[in-house]
C-alpha cells in the first residue's frame, strides 16, 4: 500500500508552512530541542516497522511537561498534526511521522518517579523502558508482568498506546490490566487524570479507552503500574509434536484441564530450525511443532501442574515432553522463543511479522490456510504463536531487493489477517493497527462501527490533529479498499463516490 | 424465589430493542434501561430534559450465545440471568473470577456490566472490565455494533467494550457481552485471624509482596478474614503458616451481596462505599475507621455514617480515592468529576447520545 498520508483516502489535513511553524514554536517553547534539518530528522523517519518511512516536518524533544503542553496548544492553534513517539519500537507504524506534522518524542521522560513496595505500584514517566520497571522493582521481590519481546527497549508510554502484550498475557493480562492510573495531556493542553491508585475511579472508564488508543486521543505523560510478587518458581515443559494440528489441540486440552500456564507458546518447524540454528536451545529440529508450557507459582502447585500438563500433552500425541532441568535450561528454552524473530531474520534478507488472533479451536484450520497461502504467494512463512491466547505471529520471509516481493509479502500478510477475521478473530492482538493494518480495519469493522470510533475521536480531538491516518480508517478509505460490508442488503455509505 | 425470568425462553430481541431505540432517538424520549432491576439503588434517578421517561426492558433479550469451555470464553445476551450464567459455568468447573454481586435473584448480565461492580476477589483477579472481551451494543440509530470479540487479545480500534463497563447504560444499550472465564481453583479455605486494623494493614502489605494464594481479605470487628484459593499444595501450606479459626463458608458470598449484619438495612444512616489506595489512611473528623468494614485488603471500605457528603468526599479525595453513596435518594451518589474530566465526559456523551436517550442523569446530571 501507499504508506503516505493521502488526503483523498485519509481525510483533509492542513499543511502549514514549515518556516512559520518553526518560528512560532521557537518563540513559544524557546528551551525545547526542536530538530528541523533533514539530517537531524532522518533518524526519526520510521519506527519498528522500518519498511514504512516518512520524514517529519519537525521533531520536538521536550524535557518537561510545560513544554509538551505549550507545544500541543500551539500545534492545536496553528493546525499542525502531532504524532507521538516513545522508543520507536512499535511494529505497526503507529509512530510513523507525517510530512506535514510534528513528531513529539517522549524519550527524555525516562524517570522512575516512585516504587512503592507496600502498595505494589510504580509511578513512572512514559519514556521509561518496560524492563527498567521490573529491574527497579526486583529488590522488593516484585515485577511488572506484561513483557513484550522488545521489553529491553520499548517504553511504557508506547506500551499504553498499543496496549502491549507479551508471552505471559493469558495469566497476567495485557497492559490495560496492569495500568492503574495515567496522566494525559489533551491536544488543548488540559491535564486529565484517568484511573487512580485505588482500584477504580468515578465516571467512564477512560483509562481502558486510552490503552491501545495509539496516541489519537491524548499524550500520556505519567503512568502508575501495578507490580506483582515474583512467582516462587517457574518451570517449563517443551513438548514436540510431529503434527501441527495435534500441537494446536494440546493447547486447548491443557486449558480444558483447568491449568492456566504462565506462558504457552508454539513454534512450527521453520521457526524451530531458525531458532535452534541461532540460539542452540536444544530444540528438536525434526519436530513439526513444539509447545513451550511454563507453569509458575508456589512450588507444590507447580509440580502438580507440570505433571498434569505432561499427561495432557502426551495424551494429545506429543512424541517427547522435556522439562527444563534447571533455571539455566529454562532460560535457554525461552531464549529460543524470544529470539525467534531475529532468528528468522537470519534466514532471509527481510521478514514481515504479522499479529492476528483467533479462537484457539481454529488454530489447525488457520495454519492450513496459511500453508496454502504461503504456497500460492511463493513466500515462506514461519509461525510463532502465543498459543495460549490464540495470538499468532506468522513471519513472512521475503527479499525487498527482488522486484515485487515486498508487495507480495504485504498481500500475503493481508490475506492471513483476513483469514483470522473469518475464523472469528482479530487483525491485531498486541502490535496495534497503526498505519500498517489500516486497510484490514475495513474487514474487521463495519462502517457503522467505524463511524462510532470517529465519534469517540471527535470527543477528544475534533480537529483530527493527533496521529491522523492511523488506527481508524475513513469510510472513503474502506470504499477504496473494496472491503465493503453490505449490511441488511444496503451499502453502508451510498453517498460516497466510488472509484 | 421469583423464577419468572428463569422461565423466559432464549430469544434474540435485537431488532425490537433497536426499533424502540431508533424511535426514542427520533422523539427524544429518555429511556430507563432495565434488566432485573436489582441495582436501582445504585445511581441517580433517570431524568430526561423534558419528555417523560420510558422503561426499556432487556429481559427478553436473553440466552447464552456461545460457550466453549476450552476457549475460556462465554458470550451471552444482556437479559441473561447472572445466576443462570454462573450455573452453566459451574457445570464445567469454571467461574466469573470477579465475583459480581447480584443484589437479587433477577440480576442480569447487562446490569452487571452497566454497574461494573466486582466482589471480594477483585484485588487479586481483576474487575468486571478486566474480563470483558467484547460487546454488541445498540446505538442511538438502533444499529447493532460489535466491538472487541471472542478472542483473548484484540487491540483493533478503540476499546469501547471496556469503556461501557460501569457507564450505567449512558452510552448505548449493551446487548451482548463476551467474557473471559477461568477454572475454579482446585482448593479453598477460609480463616479468621484476630488482630487490630493496624496489624492487618502491616501484614497485608508484607503478604502482598509474597506469592501467596490469598483471594479475599476483609477486616472487621477486630479480626482479619482471609480466603485462600489455589492449588491444594499452596493452600495447605499457607493454612499451616497462618493458622487461625475456620471462617463460615458463606462469609464471602454474604459480604459480596452486602447481607452481613454490618449492612443491616434497618440502620437509617447512609451506606457509603469508599474506594481507596489499599494502605491509605483517612483523616476525617468524626470518622472512626475501626467501625468500618475494610474489604479488598483495605481498597474498598464500607461505612455507615451521617457525615456530611462534602466532608467525607474531601477527606477521601485527599487520600487518593472516591466515595459512593449506596443509599437511595442521595443527591450525588458518585463523586463529582474534576472540571476538565467532566468536560470530556460531556463531549463523549454528546457524540454517542446527543439526544440524551440512554439512561440520562443516571451517572451524573447532564450525562
Amino acid at each position: 500500500m501507499n504508506i503516505h498520508y493521502d488526503a483523498r483516502l485519509d481525510g483533509d489535513l492542513p499543511r502549514q508552512d514549515k518556516a512559520t511553524v518553526l518560528a512560532d514554536l521557537k518563540r513559544s517553547v524557546p528551551d525545547m530541542t526542536l530538530l528541523h534539518r533533514e539530517e537531524d530528522l532522518r533518524p526519526f523517519e520510521c519506527d519498528g516497522l522500518s519498511a514504512y518511512r516518512a520524514l517529519p516536518m519537525l521533531v520536538a524533544l521536550p524535557d518537561d511537561l510545560e513544554q509538551v503542553a505549550t507545544l500541543l496548544i500551539r500545534c492545536h492553534a496553528l493546525g499542525v498534526p502531532v504524532v507521538t513517539r516513545g522508543a520507536g519500537t512499535g511494529l505497526s507504524g503507529g509512530a510513523l511521522p507525517l510530512e506535514q506534522g510534528v513528531l513529539l518524542v517522549m524519550s527524555r521522560f525516562d524517570r522512575i518517579l516512585e516504587v512503592d513496595p507496600d502498595a505494589r505500584t510504580a509511578r513512572v514517566q512514559p519514556g521509561v523502558r518496560n524492563l527498567a520497571i521490573s529491574e527497579a522493582a526486583a529488590p522488593y521481590g516484585l515485577y511488572y508482568a506484561p513483557d513484550p519481546s522488545s521489553q529491553i527497549a520499548c517504553s511504557i508510554g508506547g506500551n499504553v498506546a498499543e496496549n502491549a502484550g507479551g508471552v505471559h498475557c493469558l495469566k497476567y493480562g495485557l497492559t490495560v490490566h496492569n495500568v492503574m492510573r495515567v496522566e494525559l495531556l489533551t491536544l488543548e493542553g488540559e491535564r486529565l487524570v484517568l484511573g487512580s491508585e485505588a482500584l477504580d475511579a468515578p465516571g467512564f472508564d477512560l483509562l481502558a479507552l486510552i490503552n491501545g488508543s495509539e496516541g489519537m486521543l491524548g499524550i500520556v505523560t505519567e503512568i502508575t503500574v501495578r507490580l506483582l510478587p515474583k512467582p516462587e518458581t517457574a518451570k517449563v515443559l517443551m513438548a514436540s509434536f510431529d503434527d501441527v494440528a495435534q500441537a494446536g489441540r494440546a493447547v486447548g486440552d491443557i486449558i480444558a484441564a483447568g491449568i492456566v500456564p504462565g506462558g504457552l507458546e508454539m513454534m512450527d518447524n521453520l521457526a524451530i530450525r531458525a531458532a535452534e540454528d541461532f540460539i542452540h536451545a536444544g530444540y528438536p529440529v525434526e519436530a513439526a511443532a513444539i509447545l513451550l508450557c511454563e507453569l509458575d507459582g508456589v512450588e507444590d502447585d507447580v509440580d502438580a501442574d507440570c505433571e498434569a500438563a505432561r499427561r495432557v500433552m502426551e495424551a494429545a500425541g506429543a512424541i517427547e515432553v522435556r522439562q527444563a532441568r534447571d533455571e539455566a535450561e529454562r532460560a535457554l528454552f525461552w531464549a529460543g522463543r524470544k529470539n525467534a524473530f531475529p532468528a528468522v531474520g537470519r534466514m532471509s534478507p527481510d521478514y514481515y511479522c504479522m499479529d492476528g488472533t483467533i479462537p484457539r479451536r481454529a488454530l489447525p484450520q488457520v495454519l492450513e490456510t496459511i500453508a496454502e497461502l504461503s504456497e500460492t504467494y511463493g513466500l515462506r512463512v514461519a509461525n510463532v504463536f502465543h498459543a495460549g491466547d490464540g495470538n499468532m505471529h506468522p513471519l513472512i520471509l521475503f527479499d525487498a531487493n527482488r522486484e515485487g516481493e515486498l508487495e507480495r509479502a504485504e498481500a500475503l500478510g493481508g490475506q492471513i489477517l483476513e483469514a483470522c477475521v473469518a475464523a472469528g478473530g482479530s487483525i491485531t492482538g498486541e502490535h496495534g493497527v497503526g498505519r500498517e493494518k489500516i486497510n484490514q480495519m475495513c474487514v474487521q469493522f463495519q462502517s457503522d462501527e467505524l463511524t462510532t470510533f470517529h465519534s469517540v475521536k471527535a470527543a477528544f480531538d475534533p480537529k483530527r490533529l493527533l496521529n491522523p491516518g492511523k488506527n481508524i480508517p475513513t469510510l472513503a478509505r474502506c470504499a477504496e479498499f473494496g472491503a465493503l460490508h453490505v449490511h441488511h442488503g444496503k451499502l453502508p455509505h451510498p453517498d460516497l463516490p466510488r472509484f | 424465589m421469583d423464577t419468572s425470568t428463569q422461565t423466559l425462553p432464549d430469544r434474540d430481541a435485537t431488532q425490537a430493542l433497536g426499533e424502540r431505540i431508533r424511535q426514542a432517538d427520533a422523539e427524544g424520549t429518555p429511556l430507563r434501561i432495565v434488566g432485573g432491576d436489582t441495582k436501582a439503588f445504585y445511581g441517580r434517578k433517570v431524568q430526561g430534559r423534558s419528555m417523560e421517561v420510558e422503561t426499556l426492558s432487556t429481559r427478553e433479550h436473553r440466552g447464552i450465545t456461545t460457550y466453549d469451555p476450552v476457549e475460556l470464553i462465554v458470550s451471552a445476551r444482556a437479559g441473561t440471568p447472572l445466576a443462570e450464567l454462573e450455573a452453566t459455568l459451574a457445570e464445567q468447573g469454571q467461574m466469573l473470577p470477579f465475583e459480581p454481586p447480584h443484589f437479587g435473584a433477577e440480576a442480569t448480565l447487562g446490569g452487571m456490566v452497566a454497574a461494573g461492580l466486582s466482589g471480594p476477589r477483585r484485588p487479586w483477579a481483576g474487575a468486571v472490565r478486566d474480563f470483558v472481551l467484547g460487546i454488541r451494543m445498540i446505538d442511538r440509530h438502533g444499529r447493532s455494533l460489535r466491538f472487541g470479540g471472542e478472542v483473548m487479545k484484540n487491540v483493533a480500534g478503540y476499546d469501547l467494550s471496556r469503556l461501557v463497563v460501569g457507564a450505567q447504560g449512558t452510552l448505548g444499550l449493551v446487548a451482548e457481552v463476551s467474557l473471559k472465564v477461568l477454572p475454579r481453583p482446585a482448593a479453598r479455605h477460609g480463616l479468621r485471624l484476630p488482630m487490630s486494623r493496624e496489624e492487618a494493614r502491616q501484614r497485608l502489605a508484607e503478604w502482598g509482596r509474597r506469592p501467596l494464594p490469598i483471594s479475599a481479605a476483609a477486616w472487621q470487628d477486630g479480626a482479619l478474614n482471609l480466603r485462600l484459593e489455589g492449588g491444594a499444595g499452596s493452600v495447605a501450606a499457607t493454612r499451616r503458616e497462618f493458622g487461625g479459626d475456620d471462617l463460615e463458608d458463606d462469609y464471602w458470598d454474604t459480604l459480596r451481596e452486602l447481607r452481613l449484619p454490618f449492612f443491616d438495612t434497618a440502620d437509617p444512616r447512609p451506606l457509603w462505599r469508599l474506594s481507596l489506595p489499599q494502605r491509605a489512611r483517612l483523616d476525617i473528623e468524626g470518622l472512626d475507621e475501626d467501625t468500618m468494614l475494610h474489604d479488598w485488603a483495605g481498597a474498598q471500605r464500607w461505612l455507615r455514617s451521617d457525615l456530611d457528603a462534602g466532608t467525607l468526599r474531601d477527606g477521601v479525595t485527599r487520600a487518593g480515592g472516591h466515595a459512593t453513596c449506596l443509599t437511595p435518594g442521595a443527591a450525588e451518589p458518585f463523586t463529582p468529576l474534576a472540571p476538565p474530566l467532566a468536560k470530556y465526559h460531556q463531549r463523549l456523551k454528546a457524540e454517542l447520545d446527543p439526544h440524551g436517550i440512554f439512561n440520562p442523569g443516571r451517572l451524573y446530571g447532564g450525562l
